[in-house]
């Protein structure tokens, strides 16, 4: 059986910038598949290539058995795609949206009518499909535009940011529509998150950072790999916290979202010696078992707010240098 | 084509576990005809919600044509026949002008779209380019001459007759010009990608484009600067059409031909078939340099 999406060795360069830097990754048919980065890490660039709205620098992608650049016709039929901003005509009602899509991709007349009730009856919107989008909230314009993705019964569907921008309980049941959505349509799934607890809901996983993979495997697999309970203190003083637990523990600590955090084997052991032995006054302490964040720290050296703020940092740097130009 | 499998549940039944199965058909001329549609009917729809857009298109007309019309037919009556309403004069112009703004407008849209990512969902369907292009400057020309209509209506206060025939040239010398100013509208809006740029720069030839086409003033008889601008003017050659074409229909048609003298190039007069076909290929050449500009895109 051909693979959802098979990439390899694709690069993307703009300019002086290589957003992406030799990738190679396949997702099996039916699989829901999860791209996790921090912002700027070449998640938006990779989906752009798999959708067929940039061309490669070089490599190759396939999608749904087709090529991204020689047959982008193709593959545009087959794909469904939820951008990371609205892309709906808010002065049209919401049923008015799905018709004008489903005549710009041809589906067929005799199906339109069942299939709309379908698509928006599974995000929870039939009852409001006569009403402007306008009037609508976030979460169900963002609702609107899945059931439109899927509206033309696309083999791979692709979600950029899904949630990106609402509020959590919001995200939490536009989640609920994508998982019901996969036990009820034959259908892949590619998303892009930088929202670690929504990766959980992947069946496999990739890393990115600066353009290349860094791991690949179901969020078991890569929190298993890192097994080691995470520890945040914080200190009246932090500096000498992190030397001390270097000389009594030999503990590598750093600073991380203002707390002095490192790993140990078990952690609730742990904590009460860490009473006994550091000569620093500890204010608050927190223990967690390995979840994304830990793995995409031990990947990368970095959380990934690290990494979003360091990426910040970047963009302003070349900002400025432009700007003196 | 490919094979249409479709899946239909029965009526009343909301078998929601059971996938319909939507094959998207191989592209094909069908596919962008309907393409071509559906974009087209969305500037309708988009048109019918929006009211507050056909009354506000509609006061500058009104203003040009009764009050600066009545106002300045006290100094104009002068050089009019006895009977001859300046009113009367002007309304070809001004018709003109009420189709003007709402279809350079119309295509504002676009660059609308393109803010709020409509356009995005336009570009990525898998249909050709100029089928979402035709289908808007399609819908921009039905827009504004259905504008046009409503202005139209008007006629019998500037002693224009409803005369059938004169209301069908106007009708279809309306949607030509429309068609030609969508197309304009839609080729700027390609390059153009935000509205404040686009309103500045359609404020700058609007204007401009009304006042030199001899809306207002006979086109003989001036200065050879304004001779030469009045004749490069595309507007000049609908307005000077239709014009004639309500002329030809008033009582004292003879008198007036006076006042429309035709255009003329270095004296020799340009038929009226030419005339309008020179605003088709203006139309027809802008549209082709839209859809190469969109088909750049990306």
């Amino acid at each position: 059986m051909t693979p959802a999406i098979s990439v390899s060795a694709l690069t993307k360069r703009y300019g002086e910038i290589e957003a992406v830097r030799g990738i190679d990754f396949e997702v099996s048919t039916g699989e829901t598949f999860g791209f996790l980065g921090p912002n700027g890490a070449g998640k938006s660039t990779t989906i752009k290539i798999l959708c067929t709205l940039a061309d490669p620098t070089s490599g190759t992608a396939r999608v749904a058995g087709h090529d991204v650049v020689k047959e982008r016709d193709t593959v545009r039929r087959n794909i469904g795609l939820v951008f990371q901003d609205t892309t709906l005509d808010n002065y049209l009602t919401g049923e008015q949206n799905l018709r004008f899509h489903a005549d710009l991709y041809g589906v067929p007349k005799a199906a339109f009518g069942p299939r709309l009730r379908q698509v928006l009856e599974m995000v929870g919107l039939w009852d409001r499909r006569g009403g402007v989008v306008s009037t609508y909230s976030g979460g169900m314009q963002r609702r609107l535009e899945i059931a439109r993705g899927l509206l033309h019964a696309p083999r791979v569907l692709f979600l950029d940011e899904p949630t990106v921008g609402l509020d959590p309980q919001t995200r939490a049941s536009i989640w609920e529509y994508i998982n019901e959505l996969k036990s009820r349509e034959d259908i892949t799934i590619f998303l892009t998150t930088h929202y670690m607890d929504e990766a959980e809901n992947c069946d496999r996983i990739a890393i990115i950072d600066h353009g290349v993979i860094v791991a690949i495997d179901t969020p078991e697999a890569l929190k298993a790999s890192v097994g080691r309970d995470r520890v945040q203190i914080s200190t009246a003083d932090d500096s000498a916290a992190i030397r001390e637990l270097a000389e009594v523990f030999g503990l590598e600590a750093a600073l991380h979202e203002g707390l002095v955090t490192f790993s140990v084997e078990s952690g609730e052991h742990f904590v009460p010696k860490l009473f006994g032995a550091l000569p620093v006054a500890i204010k608050s302490v927190s223990v967690s078992r390995p979840s994304l964040d830990d793995v995409f720290m031990s990947y990368t050296g970095k959380t990934i707010r690290d990494a979003e703020a360091s990426i910040g940092d970047r963009n302003r740097r070349i900002a400025t240098r432009f700007g003196r130009r | 084509m490919a094979t249409k499998d479709i899946t239909v549940p029965e009526a009343g039944e909301r078998n929601l576990t059971e996938l319909i199965r939507v094959a998207v058909p191989e592209r094909s001329i069908r596919a962008d005809l309907r393409a071509v549609s559906i974009v087209w009917r969305r500037e309708l729809i988009r048109f019918r919600t929006d009211r507050l857009r056909a009354i506000t298109s509609l006061v500058q007309p009104v203003l040009f044509l009764f009050v600066l019309g009545t106002g300045l037919s006290r100094l104009a009556s002068r050089g009019l026949p006895a009977g001859v309403d300046f009113r009367t004069f002007i309304y070809p112009g001004v018709l003109a002008m009420s189709v003007l703004f709402t279809a350079i407008f119309s295509a504002a849209s676009i660059v609308w779209d393109r803010e709020f990512g409509f356009l995005r969902e336009m570009l990525v369907a898998p249909v050709r380019r100029w089928a979402i292009v035709v289908g808007k400057c399609l819908g921009g020309a039905t827009v504004a001459t259905f504008q046009g209509l409503i202005f139209l209506a008007l006629a019998g206060v500037a002693h224009v007759p409803y005369d059938p025939v004169l209301l069908l040239t106007l009708v279809a010398e309306l949607l030509l010009l429309s068609f030609t100013l969508t197309a304009f509208g839609v080729m700027m809006a390609a390059r153009i990608k935000q509205i404040q740029a686009f309103m500045a720069l359609t404020q700058l030839f609007v204007l401009p484009l009304f006042f030199l086409s001899g809306a207002l003033y006979p086109l003989n008889g001036l200065p050879a600067w304004l001779t030469v601008l009045t004749r490069v003017d595309p507007i000049t050659y609908v307005v000077d059409p239709m014009r004639q074409a309500v002329f030809a229909h008033l009582p004292f048609g003879q008198v007036l031909n006076r006042l429309s003298p035709g255009i003329t190039w270095f004296g020799w007069q340009v038929p009226l078939g030419l005339s309008l076909g020179i605003v088709a290929a203006m139309g027809l050449a802008m549209l082709g340099i839209a859809i190469a500009e969109f088909r750049k895109t990306e």
